[in-house]
């Protein structure tokens, strides 16, 4: 995935002389995962460089590039480094279009690894994809295959409203099912890491069905989409896995055909419970399948604690939980 | 048992609160022309004495005096003298507007004219402008239609923000104004970004930014200053040391100790400090710090040292923290009286003509508020459609707000 990512800019950084990567240790050193590698080698410095440790700043500089008519794409080194940026991406990016009457936008991307099934600890682990669907003017997007990352990215990169595009990091190098006592799987087994190496675009707004099914509606994205289907099978369900990819603006009609069909719906990310984007998914299916439910939604997420270090297992909302959570929906 | 001093806690004060006798006697003013003027291209490190000094033009007498005179043609003097009496016109007219119910709020920049409009004469027109909220004298001076601010004021149906915007938020993208944030400090790193754009594309443009002494305290400050140094970004920093952040003082912001000027030294950049209350000392700074970034030589920080005579906005009473007369006890007096005595003693205006100025700025508010009135104020009929509420969040209204939108039956 992380080689369909510095695709994605990469093809960018040739269409658009108005496109260009900024952020910490992006430049010369490619960034800490490696998804600028070789950018600022092939297309110079000035269309690719390091900046000072101050995401505030960053996301600042990225708004008023925007605002002169570039359309620069932003690493946020860690997703839980994104919070000194914060001010600057819902009280500026998000509102610059609105407040101006359209005299101004910010089209921004800005990249930003996040989730845990590395061992982390609470400052690299964090999902906080809900503080940005919480703020409208605001696109969050969040790929969960390779073929995705640089379809959805280029999409973002080419999109006049600021995109908040949360990559989830666990799957980099390799799909994660949930099962971490198992051996890692590269990404060269799984049908969806076959990239084309021009430009292409997924559009953002757009689910995929990645599994159909008829038992019941699992909604997943980033990592959660491989736990959910490998969850599928051990459970032994024919589950309809819905892999969102856009998470606003969402892909409602995607998400209400499936729970019509099957009557059952299992939440599954990450990111803490409390005011998740599980509850927002948990209200809409509400409000728009009541009378096809056959059972209490379900949710599977991070416990609402700090991602803690030692207990990375015991937090991660895998398989097991998952299956739980699918066997509670079918009985009801 | 240690024998230690106990430690004490110094919490900055102002030399007089409401019933005392303003004192300004700890502002040191230097004589106008005794600041040297280096050349725009000077290292930052050789001329770091300007961040502690007080660049003056005009003297008490009138004159324009030493290096930093700027020799401008007396009918630009006038033409700027004009735009701030007009803009005082026009502070006048809105304040009185909000306290009649037609508004909800509003901001004056009396005796603080001259930050803006002197800077916006010493820049191109198209240099592009991150104000903050007390800055309307650009628009002003660019030549924005009064009438169209006041219809932004009065959120009415000619308002081009569409009632979106707090009343004088101002944006026109036409006249390289950005739009105007409550947030203190956010534009001061986006003009930061904006200037290293428009050096990225090889442009000659540079941008131009202000924040108040108050909002020096915020990250968004350092951030700029650092982003600024590090990529030489043509851009010029303003600093208006109007003394007050609504009721805290400018030592509570950091300007007990230094100046706000010296906060560029740090960050290796050069640091004017600068009369706000003299045209010629802000334009000359201004056109010197201009070059300096026209020339790849990158950002200034200017602080301009002026006062806020009026209130923060409509919703304070500066009565209550400071002495009311302190700002006629300013030391360093008012733009407009300055300026005018300026062109008097070059022979090139007269009492006559200034009132006769006075009245016609006066009807020309008059008439441009008549005119907006008749397009509506706020909480009045006249006010664009309430569709519009749910437009331009996204380029492409998503389908939720086009059900909400759907929700309110419009």
């Amino acid at each position: 995935m992380i080689q369909a990512i510095n695709s994605a800019m990469d093809v960018m950084l040739t269409r658009d002389p108005d496109v260009l990567v900024l952020g910490e240790d992006v430049g010369y050193f490619g960034g800490v995962f490696r998804a600028t590698e070789g950018l600022q080698k092939k297309h110079g410095v000035k269309r690719c460089f390091d900046t000072p440790i101050g995401e505030g700043g960053i996301v600042a500089v990225a708004i008023g590039m925007g605002a002169y008519g570039l359309r620069p794409i932003v690493e946020i080194q860690f997703a839980d480094y994104i919070y000194p940026a914060f001010d600057q991406i819902v009280s500026e990016a998000a509102r610059l279009r609105y407040r101006s009457a359209g005299d101004f936008t910010a089209p921004m991307t800005v990249r930003t690894p996040y989730g845990g099934g590395i061992f982390g600890g609470q400052t690299h682990s964090q999902s906080p994809e809900a503080i940005f669907t919480h703020v409208s003017g605001l696109k969050t997007v969040v790929p969960s295959t390779p073929y995705d990352a640089k379809g959805l990215l280029i999409s973002a990169i080419e999109d006049n409203d600021p995109v908040i595009f949360l990559e989830p990091k666990r799957i980099y190098n390799g799909p994660f099912d949930g099962h971490h006592d198992r051996p890692v799987q590269p990404w060269s087994k799984h049908p969806a890491s076959d990239v084309p190496d021009g430009y292409y675009k997924v559009p953002l707004g757009k689910a995929a069905v990645v599994r159909e099914g008829s038992d019941v509606t699992v909604l997943a994205y980033g990592t959660m989409v491989h736990v959910a289907l490998a969850s599928a099978e051990d459970a032994g369900l024919d589950a309809e896995v819905i892999d969102l990819r856009t998470l606003l603006p969402l892909d409602i009609d995607t998400i209400v055909k499936s729970v019509e069909k099957t009557g059952r719906c299992v939440i599954a990310h990450e990111a803490t419970r409390t005011s998740g984007f599980g509850a927002e998914l948990a209200a809409l299916v509400q409000e728009n399948c009541f009378y096809h439910l056959e059972a209490p939604i379900e949710r599977v997420t991070g416990w609402d604690t700090p991602y803690p270090h030692a207990f990375e297992w015991d937090y991660f909302p895998g398989p097991k939980r998952v299956v739980e959570a699918m066997r509670r929906a079918m009985e009801g | 048992m240690k024998n230690r001093k106990p430690l004490s806690l110094h919490i900055p004060e102002p030399e007089a609160r409401p019933g005392e006798q303003p004192d300004f006697s700890g502002v040191r003013v230097p004589e106008a022309g005794s600041v040297r003027r280096p050349d725009p291209d000077a290292p930052d490190h050789e001329i770091r004495d300007l961040a502690y000094s007080l660049i003056r033009v005009l003297d008490d007498k009138g004159a324009a005096v030493g290096p930093w005179n700027p020799r401008l043609d007396p009918e630009t003097l006038r033409r700027g003298l004009r735009v701030m009496m007009l803009t005082r016109a026009y502070d006048d007219r809105m304040y009185r507007a909000q306290r009649q119910g037609k508004t909800s709020f509003y901001m004056k920049c009396t005796g603080e004219e001259a930050c803006s409009i002197a800077a916006a004469f010493a820049l191109d027109r198209d240099d592009m402008c991150f104000p903050s909220y007390r800055q309307q004298g650009i628009l002003i001076a660019r030549g924005y239609p009064l009438v169209t601010m006041m219809c932004q004021v009065y959120s009415n149906e000619l308002d081009p923000l569409k009632g979106r915007q707090l009343p004088i938020m101002y944006s026109s993208k036409k006249d390289s104004f950005f739009t105007i944030s409550g947030n203190l400090g956010t534009q001061f790193p986006q003009a930061v970004g904006w200037a290293m754009a428009s050096a990225y594309k090889g442009d000659d443009r540079i941008a131009a930014s202000w924040v108040g002494d108050g909002t020096t305290a915020e990250g968004d400050f350092h951030q700029a200053l650092n982003f600024a140094s590090v990529y030489r970004a043509p851009v010029i920093l303003n600093v208006v040391n109007n003394q007050w952040a609504i009721s805290s003082f400018s030592g509570i912001a950091g300007g007990e100790e230094t100046t706000f000027a010296s906060r560029a030294i740090g960050y290796g950049l050069p640091g004017l400090r600068v009369d706000g209350n003299d045209f010629l000392a802000v334009y000359a700074a201004t056109d010197w710090a201009a070059t300096r970034a026209r020339n790849n030589q990158g950002a200034t920080l200017i602080e301009l040292y002026t006062y806020r005579v009026e209130g923060h906005s409509t919703s304070d009473d500066p009565s209550r923290y400071r002495p009311s007369d302190e700002g006629k006890a300013w030391p360093l007096g008012d733009p407009v009286e300055r300026l005018k005595k300026h062109l008097i003693a070059l022979g090139e205006w007269s009492e006559e003509r200034h009132e006769q100025t006075h009245k016609d700025v006066a009807e020309e508010v008059r008439a441009a508020n008549k005119e907006a009135e008749s397009h509506g104020t706020l909480g009045g009929d006249k006010k664009p459609s309430v569709k519009t509420m749910f437009e331009d969040v996204y380029e492409d209204m998503p389908w939720h707000i086009r059900r909400q939108r759907q929700q309110m039956g419009i």
